[in-house]
């Protein structure tokens, strides 16, 4: 008789292997079915030939149709019925297509006004896939449209013309059009036009992946879709395939409502909580920071090693992103603005309820806060909530913080508030009440930014919080830009960041949101182009009402402000120029009046009352400074300039010379979704975080000048 | 006439406006377009092209007429112009809008009337051949024959 352990033994060796061998070929298998049903989500479920299993599974989980609806069916014609809607203004040529796409078994829709068009499509979000415009309409310019669409409905958009010369189509390009026909357009080129819908489709997956919380994530790797074998999610664990069984749940269920029934508590990546997670991450180093001693740096209760560990993920994207972006000269197109969308997912919960929270949980005096306002910028005290262009809002917002950096220095603030509600500024849902709370945040947040280093780099958590909610490249490249801002001491080393944001803008798409980066030295920021006076008034009524700012504007402002730096800056992808070009005429009127006082605060002490500087000034002179200075900690200010870098001021400064900081004027383009500027401002803050890391950090550069 | 002699004249005349080069390739795609759900296709096409030409065209003799041109109006016009005879087809028009961009741009008001004229004419002399075409096809349809299809 053997001894009963090796009984034993031997029992749970074949319990193992009876595990393995049973329970292995159907999680392979599962694995492998939800590969494929990424892949066959829009495309025909039965003719992949994968297999019965495959099938069955490609069509239970195929529940994403590229129908809104979502129904299954359409997948099996897919790409019939594809519903497209044409505008052009010649109704010879939008007969034609209509005609065309017709036989290619798509539903048309057809307007020759591009108003209409865009009204058509308010109304009925979910009604198409795709849009096919004309570059030159007489009452909207395509490109315009081509803009609105793309922030509002995210929608593939495609262009024609019977202008084939290279800058019309490039400016189709860096506008985000996904393709650019020439008139006069064959049938042949319609018939493709569904891979561009599926293409979108699929990178709004990935984003939205990571714009759900890290929480749902976590849920989804507990989880499993709905038709999938429930043993996989016990089984996944800690199992090779967990990651891949999360990336393949992550973008399928997305989309399925299902998954957002996670029972894990959704972790909410606040401001305050992301820059905590920055701080541990630059104290770790970015190389060493590992999941596990973020997680005990930080030292958040209820918080796990995977909320975390996803995190990390999206903020290492997102660092990516900002490398990548100043290596991508030529390189905007939507694929590229792919990534860093999907790493600002998680900001996108981020709203303007958090950042009231955050607010709330200012300790500064709302009075001290006024006092800052005014000291700083040397205006009356804070109006009510303004609506203002999203631009000026985050131009206000960036613009608080170097206000309120100068105000610390005149006033005691209380810096122990380490919670930079950089979101503070960040135009999201702000109210008019919320100003106060939004001061007392600012104040707080200020009085990071006059600490120095860790305010920075709270500023570049936040930013990179923000910059993780953007879910549209331009935003990161406001952000990037800002970061690039760096603390150099040219007054206006907003260009870093503005070049940084606009790259990010530039990159991911034209249309993305460009916030002011909330930095710490936001204060800059506060320079709403259009309105610089109301800027310059209160940096802090200013950012509260970012809400009311129009994002179109706000964006647009940025954009064109940023454009105009880069071209300035040192080695801006030529993209940029060329967005500048487009944007430029996109904002006319966007000449940064006087920026906020704070503008110019390079010292605490040299900074003026009020910086008469026009946003679009002071970024330039930021971009051309930063330029100067680099990223390194060069900038004699220290905490001051990155406050004011990181405030984020994209504006395109020229004149002026603020001071040092470099403000990142958020003046991206109007289509700022609340939403997008909280990131955008979050990856601000990041940005301008990592610039104090430079100076104080090792870890990351990602900050350095993001030259293309 | 016979059925077939129409037929005959009518691919003969077809053929004779792509040689001549009228017509190009984007016109057999029309053609390729039209089928039993839109028997009149092309006509509808082809009649929709000729309003907005000649609408084109008034309003570039007006701004050309004025004393002070804008060319920005002019070459709009032109490029929309340009735009709609390639996408009919209407290769001889097509072509003479590229000289008259560069007029355009050239800004010189004396090219441009030049340039104006000349694609009146060849717009005239395609609209011209277009009917001539239309009308044998009804011929054909009249007398119960098949319009016969062209390359």
């Amino acid at each position: 008789m053997y001894p009963l352990r090796y009984v034993l033994l031997t029992f749970k060796i074949l319990l193992f292997l009876f595990w393995g061998i049973f329970f292995f070929p159907i999680f392979f298998t599962y694995f492998y079915v939800n590969l494929l049903k990424k892949f066959q989500k829009f495309e025909e479920s039965m003719n992949l030939g994968v297999g019965s299993v495959v099938k069955t599974m490609s069509g239970a989980s195929c529940s994403v149709s590229w129908k809104s609806g979502g129904s299954d069916k359409v997948s099996d014609q897919f790409p019939a019925g594809l519903r497209v809607l044409v505008v052009d203004d010649d109704p010879t040529c939008l007969m034609i297509l209509e005609k065309m796409l017709r036989n290619c078994h798509y539903e048309v829709t057809k307007s020759n006004r591009a108003e209409h068009a865009l009204s058509m499509l308010r109304e009925n979000r979910n009604g198409f896939d795709i849009v096919i415009s004309d570059v030159h309409m007489p009452d909207m310019d395509g490109f315009k449209l081509l803009e609105h669409v793309g922030l509002e409905m995210d929608l593939p958009v495609i262009m024609m013309s019977a202008d084939d010369s290279k800058d019309v189509v490039m400016k189709g390009v860096t506008h985000g059009a996904c393709d650019y026909l020439i008139k006069p357009v064959r049938i042949e080129a319609l018939k493709n036009i569904w891979q561009h819908v599926i293409r979108k489709k699929k990178h709004e997956l990935k984003d939205k992946d990571f714009d759900q919380s890290t929480s749902v994530e976590d849920g989804d790797q507990q989880q499993k879709p709905p038709e999938d074998v429930d043993y996989s999610s016990s089984a996944n664990e800690g199992n090779w395939k967990s990651s891949k069984r999360r990336k393949e749940e992550e973008d399928e269920t997305e989309e399925r409502d299902d998954l957002s029934t996670s029972k894990k508590p959704r972790v909410v990546w606040s401001v305050e909580l992301h820059q905590q997670f920055v701080q541990a991450v630059n104290q770790l180093g970015i190389d060493k920071a590992v999941p596990k001693k973020i997680l005990e740096l930080m030292n958040v209760p209820g918080l796990t090693r995977e909320n975390v560990a996803s995190h990390l993920q999206k903020y290492r994207l997102y660092l990516r992103r900002l490398s990548g972006v100043s290596q991508h000269q030529n390189g905007l197109n939507n694929s590229f603005m792919g990534h860093p969308e999907a790493a600002y997912g998680t900001m996108t919960s981020f709203n303007g309820l958090e950042l009231q929270a955050l607010a709330a949980t200012g300790q500064l005096p709302a009075q001290s806060l006024a006092t800052l306002q005014a000291a700083a910028l040397g205006r009356s005290a804070t109006k009510s909530a303004i609506s203002m262009p999203l631009v000026d809002q985050r131009n206000l917002f960036s613009f608080e913080n170097p206000k309120l950096r100068f105000s610390e220095g005149q006033q005691q603030l209380n810096n122990s508030n380490k919670q930079i509600n950089l979101l503070h500024g960040i135009p999201t849902t702000m109210e008019p009440k919320q100003l106060a709370d939004l001061h007392q945040s600012s104040q707080s947040f200020v009085a990071m930014n006059m600490q120095g280093n860790a305010r920075m780099q709270q500023n570049n958590a936040l930013l990179m919080h923000m910059s993780q909610q953007q879910q549209q490249s331009s935003r990161a490249q406001m952000l990037n830009e800002t970061n690039n801002g760096q603390v150099s001491r040219p007054p206006l080393s907003m260009s870093q960041p503005a070049a940084v944001l606009s790259r990010n803008s530039i990159v991911d798409n034209v249309r993305g949101p460009i916030y002011n980066p909330v930095s710490q030295t936001s204060s800059m920021v506060d320079f709403s182009l259009n309105q610089t006076t109301e800027l310059q008034n209160n940096s802090f009524p200013l950012v509260s009402s970012n809400s009311g700012m129009s994002t179109l504007t706000s964006k647009r402002l940025l954009q064109e402000e940023v454009n105009s730096d880069i071209k300035g800056s040192r080695g801006f992808p030529p993209g940029y120029d060329i967005f500048e070009e487009l944007h430029q005429q996109k904002t006319p009127d966007w000449g940064l009046p006087n920026i906020g006082s704070n503008f110019g605060a390079s010292d605490h002490s040299s900074i003026p009352g009020t910086l008469d500087v026009s946003p679009s000034m002071l970024v330039q002179q930021g971009i051309s400074s930063m330029k100067k200075n680099g990223l390194n900690g060069n900038s004699p200010m220290g905490g001051p300039q990155l406050n004011l870098f990181s405030g984020g001021n994209l504006l395109p400064v020229k004149a002026e010379q603020l001071p040092d900081t470099s403000y990142q004027n958020t003046f991206f383009p109007e289509q700022f979704g609340q939403d997008d500027l909280m990131s955008a401002l979050l990856k601000q803050q990041e940005s301008v975080g990592q610039v104090e890391t430079e100076f104080g950090f090792d870890g990351y550069s990602p900050l350095d000048n993001l030259p293309v | 006439m016979e059925v077939g002699q129409l037929q005959r004249s009518f691919v003969e005349y077809m053929a004779s406006l792509f040689r001549e080069g009228f017509l190009d390739a984007q016109f057999s795609q029309l053609q390729q377009l039209q089928d039993d759900s839109n028997p009149d296709f092309v006509v509808e096409v082809v009649s929709l092209f000729f309003e907005d030409s000649e609408r084109l065209l008034n309003d570039l003799t007006m701004a050309l007429d004025q004393p002070n041109v804008d060319f920005k109006q002019v070459d709009a016009h032109v490029h929309q112009l340009k735009g709609s005879s390639s996408s009919v087809g209407a290769q001889r028009v097509k072509n003479c809008c590229v000289p008259f961009r560069n007029c355009c741009e050239e800004q010189n008001t004396e090219t441009c009337l030049r340039c104006l004229q000349q694609i009146k004419q060849e717009y005239l002399l395609v609209k011209n051949k277009l009917q001539t075409l239309f009308e044998l096809e009804q011929q054909i349809v009249a007398a119960g024959g098949a319009i016969p299809m062209v390359q």
